[in-house]
């Protein structure tokens, strides 16, 4: 009763291009069934991003830890609210990051909670460069 | 097994089966000749109603079964055919979906019946347990009933709900890898709740048929909680049980055809009207108004682990009652206190069911919390307290006894139906989610098909294709009508030869023909609809990344709060318009940006529209399309004619909904007047 092979198939990784995403844009792909955001952010967010405690977050996880090195600007993750499941909307909120509609849930430009229900941050996928402007997802 | 039978078949060919198999002596021990306590109220009716609504919901259920298609890609389409071209499709679907509230709606009050009369205690631990085991089966196959129309709500529901499970240590990501099927709520979660879905309501009757051993074993309780001794305290089940039960069913089944035929949506969601969409979160996720309760209790604890514990300790606390109230006195007739305190629960408990369905801010949180505490206090702090300090009144020597003394004291009756009756309107509008403070409500518009007796005006249907094939069409399909639908019965009333001939001004894509390129034809009766793009993006493109919504169902997919005490007029004066309410106010409410708001680029403001920036620009303005009858070309016109249309195209059989609803009445009423004489001529002696 656990994923028959197609569905595992159909899960296989796949490529998604970064250069038609300006900076400031974010594009959402659908990957093993979920939404997955990829922000390719502006230098503010960046900046905002890491100039937060650590150790004050709700789940407590660094910037640096979310992206992958030399590619900070690049943002990767699964759309889904920690909390119970709804897609946050891309460029909301006071972190200018995600904000859930559903109970409130506020996540800033790392995609890590700040304020509401939902327990943990965006979860980021297995993914990694395959060149500077392609990534494979999974 | 229980009950004096004296059974013996005269008949040769029944006494040939009753020697090799005892099925007519055991029916007749079980069902004619067991003995009843003579004192029951209507409140023990309901273990019958629940047998039918087991038996209705199997039945619809198979028959639906056979035209329904569990695959992601067809499930959303297949309701769709049965509602419109299966013989009484539209019939079993509200049956069905109208029987799944029913039958939890009958439940609860059996539930209560319990509680109050303390049919838990002693001898019927067993009885109890079995009773929450078919009321958790029966959770998780309404459940999994929900999913499968493949709907927004269906798909959101069902995400949430599986979601839950991933709180659990350790194993609760590979539970809910295991209940999806796959990475994510999809195709093989379908399949595998369709086919549990099936499978589970005849697990229901198993344990069902457990549960009526189990009583028959003990014998019923009754109303003054004394045990059976004499002779004098017990009638035969038939007839005395037998038809007091059928007059019960009777009542149930008026009740029961006025959502069928009358009010088939008012306990449902408009978002279920819009196919499942893995990328569009519903701005309200809200389960069945008999879920709400427990999703109240879910939401009240901030821990998502502690949150889940919580609701299924709500269900879970009720096995423990037999130990939990163990005063020797079993009905609260004879208990002051744990009366007033049953009705403090019974409060507390559609109270939760309302926040269930409000957004968890504000003052609804800490309501929450509080009643989340009283409903597990009432089981665990304040029914074992009252065990030991209540003091109760004496109880009668004999149900005889009751039975003489009872006539006197209605009065309890009818405020507990008065509470009931306020309770259950209370939770049916409860089912409604809070949208107000996004939208404006638009204002109630006359229609002729409103009402029992409504129909279809067809000059109106008639205009208002008209305003679909010259302005809509362009932009929005209508994938679900097909030509042929033009000339049904209750519809714009085409003839078959005006039809065929508006069916051929259309270019239809077919093949592959023989060379094996794909062609176009023109359009036959069965055809349906071309829609404007042949995919969701070439749409988009065409419309500033907007997508135009198919317009079939649209007039059941959007809907307005109705607020109280509206919803509640509502039920009784069958108010079902909120859709075409909404299209003609959207229609007419484009009005200039007030000062101070700032609509997105390529938005308009529209009065209506949640959030005010539609995309889609005023789309009808006087004068804009020539109707041929005279009726005026103005916009208000063409919003009546068009929102008629659109009605027509969501519920193409409502005329014959409402006149098979009108000749089931009758019948019902007719027939439920028969037994309540039949069942007082009975009763004439017993009293």
């Amino acid at each position: 009763m656990n994923p028959d092979a197609s569905t595992i198939a159909a899960g296989a990784p796949i490529e998604v291009d970064l250069a038609p995403i300006a900076e400031g844009q974010d594009i959402k792909v659908f990957w093993r069934g979920k939404p997955i955001y990829i922000s390719h952010r502006t230098k503010k967010q960046i900046e905002e991003a890491r100039s937060v405690q650590v150790s004050s977050l709700p789940d407590p996880e660094s910037d640096q830890a979310r992206v992958k090195e030399g590619h900070d600007q690049w943002l990767v993750v699964i759309g889904i609210c920690t909390h119970l499941g709804c897609i946050p909307i891309a460029h909301e909120g006071n972190y200018d990051g995600f904000f859930c509609p559903c109970h409130g849930s506020q996540y800033d430009s790392s995609g890590r909670i700040r304020q509401g229900p939902a327990p943990a941050n965006l979860p980021v996928p297995p993914y990694q460069f395959v060149s500077d402007s392609k990534i494979q997802i999974g | 097994m229980s009950g004096p039978s004296d059974y013996q078949p005269t008949n040769p060919a029944l006494k040939w089966i009753e020697r090799r198999l005892p099925i007519l002596g055991f029916m007749h021990s079980s069902f004619v000749a067991y003995p009843t306590p003579r004192n029951l109220n209507y409140w023990w009716t309901f273990g019958a109603i629940l047998s039918m609504m087991l038996a209705l919901q199997i039945v619809t259920g198979v028959i639906l079964a056979m035209h329904y298609t569990p695959n992601a890609d067809l499930a959303f389409k297949s309701v769709e055919s049965i509602m419109r071209d299966v013989n009484y499709g539209w019939l079993l679907r509200n049956m069905h979906a109208s029987g799944a509230s029913m039958f939890f709606l009958a439940v609860y009050i059996h539930m209560f019946r319990g509680l109050y009369y303390g049919s838990y205690k002693e001898p019927r631990e067993v009885l109890w347990i079995l009773g929450v085991i078919i009321y958790l089966v029966m959770m998780a196959t309404g459940f999994m009933g929900y999913v499968l129309p493949w709907g927004q709500m269906s798909f959101w529901g069902a995400t949430v709900i599986t979601n839950l499970f991933s709180a659990i240590p350790y194993v609760g990501d590979s539970i809910v890898t295991l209940l999806w099927g796959g990475y994510s709520v999809g195709n093989p979660t379908l399949n595998r709740f369709y086919s549990l879905h099936y499978l589970l309501p005849f697990v229901i009757a198993a344990v069902v048929v457990l549960h009526v051993w189990a009583l028959h074993v003990v014998g019923q309780n009754n109303p003054a909680g004394v045990e059976a001794k004499t002779e004098k305290d017990i009638l035969p089940f038939t007839p005395y049980a037998t038809m007091k039960d059928a007059f019960g069913l009777s009542c149930f089944l008026l009740f029961y055809a006025w959502f069928i035929f009358y009010m088939p949506n008012y306990l449902g969601d408009a978002d279920n009207y819009i196919v499942a969409n893995p990328g569009v979160t519903p701005a309200h996720i809200v389960p069945e108004w008999y879920y709400l309760p427990f999703y109240a209790i879910l939401r009240s604890i901030p821990n998502k682990l502690a949150g889940v514990i919580a609701m299924f300790s709500a269900i879970i606390v009720l096995l423990f009652l037999p130990w939990l109230d163990t005063a020797k006195t079993r009905s609260s007739k004879y208990r002051p206190l744990a009366k007033q305190f049953f009705w403090i629960f019974v409060v507390v408990c559609v109270l939760l069911g309302y926040l269930g369905a409000q957004p968890p801010e504000g003052i609804y949180v800490i309501a929450g919390r509080i009643l989340t505490f009283c409903y597990f206090a009432y089981f665990l702090i304040l029914l074992p307290l009252l065990s030991r300090i209540e003091k109760p009144r004496p109880v009668p020597n004999s149900i005889a006894d009751d039975v003489l003394a009872k006539y006197g004291s209605k009065s309890a009756t009818v405020s507990t139906v008065v509470v009931l009756a306020l309770a259950g309107a209370l939770f049916a509008g409860s089912a409604q989610n809070a949208r107000a403070e996004e939208q404006e409500t638009p204002p109630s518009q006359k229609w002729s098909f409103a009402g029992p007796f409504g129909t279809y005006d067809r000059g109106s249907l008639q205009r208002g294709l008209k305003i679909y094939k010259e302005v809509c069409a362009n932009c929005h399909g209508l994938s679900y009508i097909a030509f042929r639908n033009l000339a049904d019965p209750g519809g714009p009333g085409y003839s078959t030869a005006q039809v065929a001939a508006l069916a051929s001004e259309y270019k239809i894509k077919d093949g592959p023909n023989d060379q094996g390129d794909m062609f176009e034809r023109p359009g036959r009766p069965a055809d349906y609809f071309p829609s404007p793009f042949p995919n969701e993006q070439a749409a988009r493109v065409a419309n500033g990344g907007g997508l135009p919504p198919d317009l079939s169902l649209i007039a059941k997919a959007r809907s307005y709060e109705r607020g109280f005490p509206m919803f509640i007029i509502d039920f009784f004066s069958q108010f079902q318009e909120q859709g075409p309410n909404y299209l003609t106010a959207l229609l007419e409410g484009y009005e200039k940006t007030p000062a101070g708001v700032t609509l997105p680029e390529g938005t308009y403001y529209n009065k209506y529209f949640p959030g005010h920036a539609i995309k889609m620009p005023q789309p009808l303005t006087n004068g804009q399309v020539t109707y041929d009858d005279g009726a005026p070309a103005t916009l208000e016109q063409y919003a009546r004619d068009i929102s008629t249309f659109l009605m027509w195209a969501a519920e193409p059989h409502m005329e014959a909904r409402k006149r098979l609803g009108m000749q089931v009445f009758v019948f019902l009423i007719l027939l439920t007047g028969l037994l309540y004489f039949t069942k007082k001529k009975i009763w004439a002696d017993a009293h």
